[in-house]
């Protein structure tokens, strides 16, 4: 065996006492991180998942239009005007076809389903709702959207007069499955469909107002023959939802906006709580390292003699550098260890302890190899950087002095 | 006559930065392979200086020494650390032992320690050294299991364990009581016939110094009567 890792190992065993505190005191630091990242990216996952459940990741339209003016002011002509923003009516974007297939071969995107949507009214006996009709390729759409996984009653069906509706809205017009609506656009076209499916993605303003139809039925009701108001997109990589909106908004000239525009409040709210979470994580491991270098530098105080033995018999400095070296790095990997069996269990112990009334778990926990992996490595980085001043005094020790005085 | 194998010329070694002790002044001092020789003198004299500067644990603040053919003034320290380790042994007045560890790990330290990792050969020269002083049996016994004694002759092994050229020991015997003293002092005497290790032995005690080849007396930082 190495010199180093001998004496070093010894050094942590004839300390058993010190050992054990310091271990437990980097496991609990390692336990609060990783209870802490497995609770907080828990919560991260869930509320990207909800919001992303009823929304693609991004959304090509043509730009919004706006009023030209006929006279451009110059040098010997003012101009006094006010311009009106423009009403904006149900475009198709040109061509879709052939930009649904640039979207498709677009790097990071993995599914793309064309849609006609507008505004209406649903109507069914008394009660009148407002409704949003989407017109789509239910093959295409379920991969951007799975609304056949959050049917609550009947089964997903988008055409032949038949059509899937929000939960809420189903409510509010005290539809069921197989009740006949009366759907009326912006257009002026009224069409009565029936109710094949009762979809609930957690999402209310979708839940109360989406009506899903086929693409075609969509483009009668809008009087969009062949046309398609909106792309919509899944990309790989959510967080990389923005990057492939300006990518495709600089290749097609169309708008393309990104989930994580809309969500502007939601990501900064995430950003906040994982700045909490460095902030939590930087103290935890400061007080760690702290912990760390404190026993040690008592370790090289109490064994000064030892050292100054060592090296008077020949032992070269840096070998006795690497002694306490490894003591820190070991202090660091075995606590990180427990510390991360036992944030694990503790995370878990959270998560199933509270749940919703349908059963499912109130705090979602992420705990991932990942997770363990970055923690443990962080947590013996930690213990060799902690072990760095220690280990430097001790190699620098005088061997005569130490003797004389040790 | 053959060089000395170890040779300190006008060594003087001084202390303090507003207030300058001398503590060695002048020292000059010549030991030849196989000598067996005490170095005594009064409380504070400067005898554990000069050991500290033959033992090259410290630099002299003037003069040379030169140590088996080597000049160690100009060395760094890693260049001086491999020296001592392979030309020098060490026993103390105490022991000294490291108490985490037994007796042939003691006496395995400081080679282990050179060369950074161990060998069944490492284990058995340590071995040796330990049946050498008599304690085959005590191999495996940690430092507070032996007596002052027996911890005396593991240190003894542990200094002679890589053969060196030259053993110093600092009062190896004030610690014991007469008998183990005797059992010390003749093992260091009998690997000195044996293996013509020069030994350098730090004394107060007359009747020992008596029972060495040659005597070097010091007293205020000079040698003042080497004898013959």
């Amino acid at each position: 065996m190495p010199f180093e890792w001998f004496v070093a190992l010894r050094y942590i065993r004839e300390a058993r006492g010190q050992t054990a505190l310091i271990l437990a005191a980097v496991s609990v630091g390692v336990a609060v991180i990783v209870f802490l990242s497995a609770l907080i990216g828990g919560l991260e996952v869930s509320l990207i998942d909800k919001t992303l459940g009823s929304q693609p990741h991004v959304t090509l339209h043509e730009p919004r239009e706006t009023a030209r003016p006929l006279v451009e002011p110059s040098p010997t002509l003012a101009i006094a005007r006010e311009i009106q923003p423009s009403p904006q009516r149900l475009r198709s974007i040109d061509q879709w076809p052939s930009v649904l297939r640039e979207a498709e071969e677009t790097d990071g995107v993995t599914a793309a389903s064309p849609m006609v949507t507008g505004p209406g009214f649903a109507v069914r006996s008394n009660a009148t709702s407002p409704i949003v009709v989407l017109g789509v390729d239910p093959e295409r759409f379920v991969a951007i959207i799975d609304v056949p996984r959050k049917i609550l009653r009947g089964r997903f069906e988008a055409g032949g007069g038949r059509v899937s509706i929000g939960s809420t809205l189903a409510s509010d017009l005290g539809a069921e499955v197989g009740d006949r609506i009366h759907v009326s656009t912006t257009e002026g076209v009224d069409d009565v469909v029936t109710v094949a499916g009762i979809f609930m993605l957690g999402n209310e303003a979708v839940d109360r107002t989406w009506v899903l139809t086929s693409l075609r039925h969509a483009q009668s009701l809008y009087a969009l023959p062949g046309g398609a108001t909106t792309i919509e997109l899944k990309v790989a990589d959510v967080f990389q939802a923005e990057q492939v909106a300006v990518a495709l908004h600089d290749r097609t000239g169309l708008d393309a906006d990104s989930w994580m525009t809309l969500n502007a409040e939601l990501l900064a709210g995430l950003s906040a709580q994982s700045g909490s979470k460095s902030l939590i994580q930087f103290f935890v491991v400061l007080a760690v390292a702290l912990g760390i270098a404190s026993v040690l530098i008592v370790s090289v105080v109490q064994k000064s003699r030892e050292i100054g033995i060592l090296r008077a018999v020949g032992t070269p400095r840096h070998r006795i550098l690497w002694v306490f070296l490894i003591q820190g790095g070991l202090l660091g990997l075995v606590g990180s260890f427990a510390g991360c069996a036992l944030g694990a269990f503790l995370a878990r112990g959270v998560e199933g302890a509270s749940t919703n009334p349908d059963g499912s778990a109130r705090f979602l926990v992420q705990l991932t190899p990942q997770l363990f992996l970055y923690t443990s490595l962080l947590a013996t980085g930690v213990g060799l950087l902690s072990a760095v001043i220690p280990a430097v005094r001790a190699s620098r020790l005088d061997p005569a002095t130490s003797i004389r005085n040790g | 006559m053959a060089d000395p194998l170890l040779q300190l010329e006008g060594i003087v070694k001084e202390y303090g930065e507003a207030v300058r002790t001398r503590a060695l002044d002048g020292v000059d001092v010549a030991l030849h392979s196989g000598e067996f020789v005490a170095l005594i003198g009064p409380s504070g004299s400067g005898k554990s200086t000069l050991l500290n500067v033959i033992g090259l644990l410290d630099r002299p603040s003037a003069g040379r020494v030169v140590l088996a053919g080597t000049e160690t003034t100009s060395l760094d320290d890693a260049a001086l650390t491999k020296l001592r380790g392979r030309t020098l042994g060490f026993v103390f007045q105490f022991h000294h032992l490291l108490p985490g560890f037994t007796a042939l790990e003691n006496v395995m330290l400081p080679e282990w320690g050179d060369l950074g990792h161990g060998s069944a050969e490492l284990r058995k020269r340590g071995e040796e050294a330990l049946t050498a002083v008599g304690l085959e049996r005590r191999m495996h016994h940690t430092p507070s299991q032996l007596s002052g004694g027996e911890a005396q002759r593991v240190a003894i092994a542990r200094a002679l364990s890589r053969r060196p050229a030259l053993l110093l020991a600092d009062e190896p015997t004030g610690n014991l009581d007469t008998v183990s003293a005797n059992e010390v002092f003749d093992l260091l005497r009998d690997f000195n016939r044996r293996l013509q290790t020069t030994c350098l032995i730090v004394t107060h005690d007359p009747r020992i110094a008596d029972r060495c080849d040659r005597v070097i007396q010091i007293v205020n930082g000079r040698i003042v009567a080497p004898e013959p």
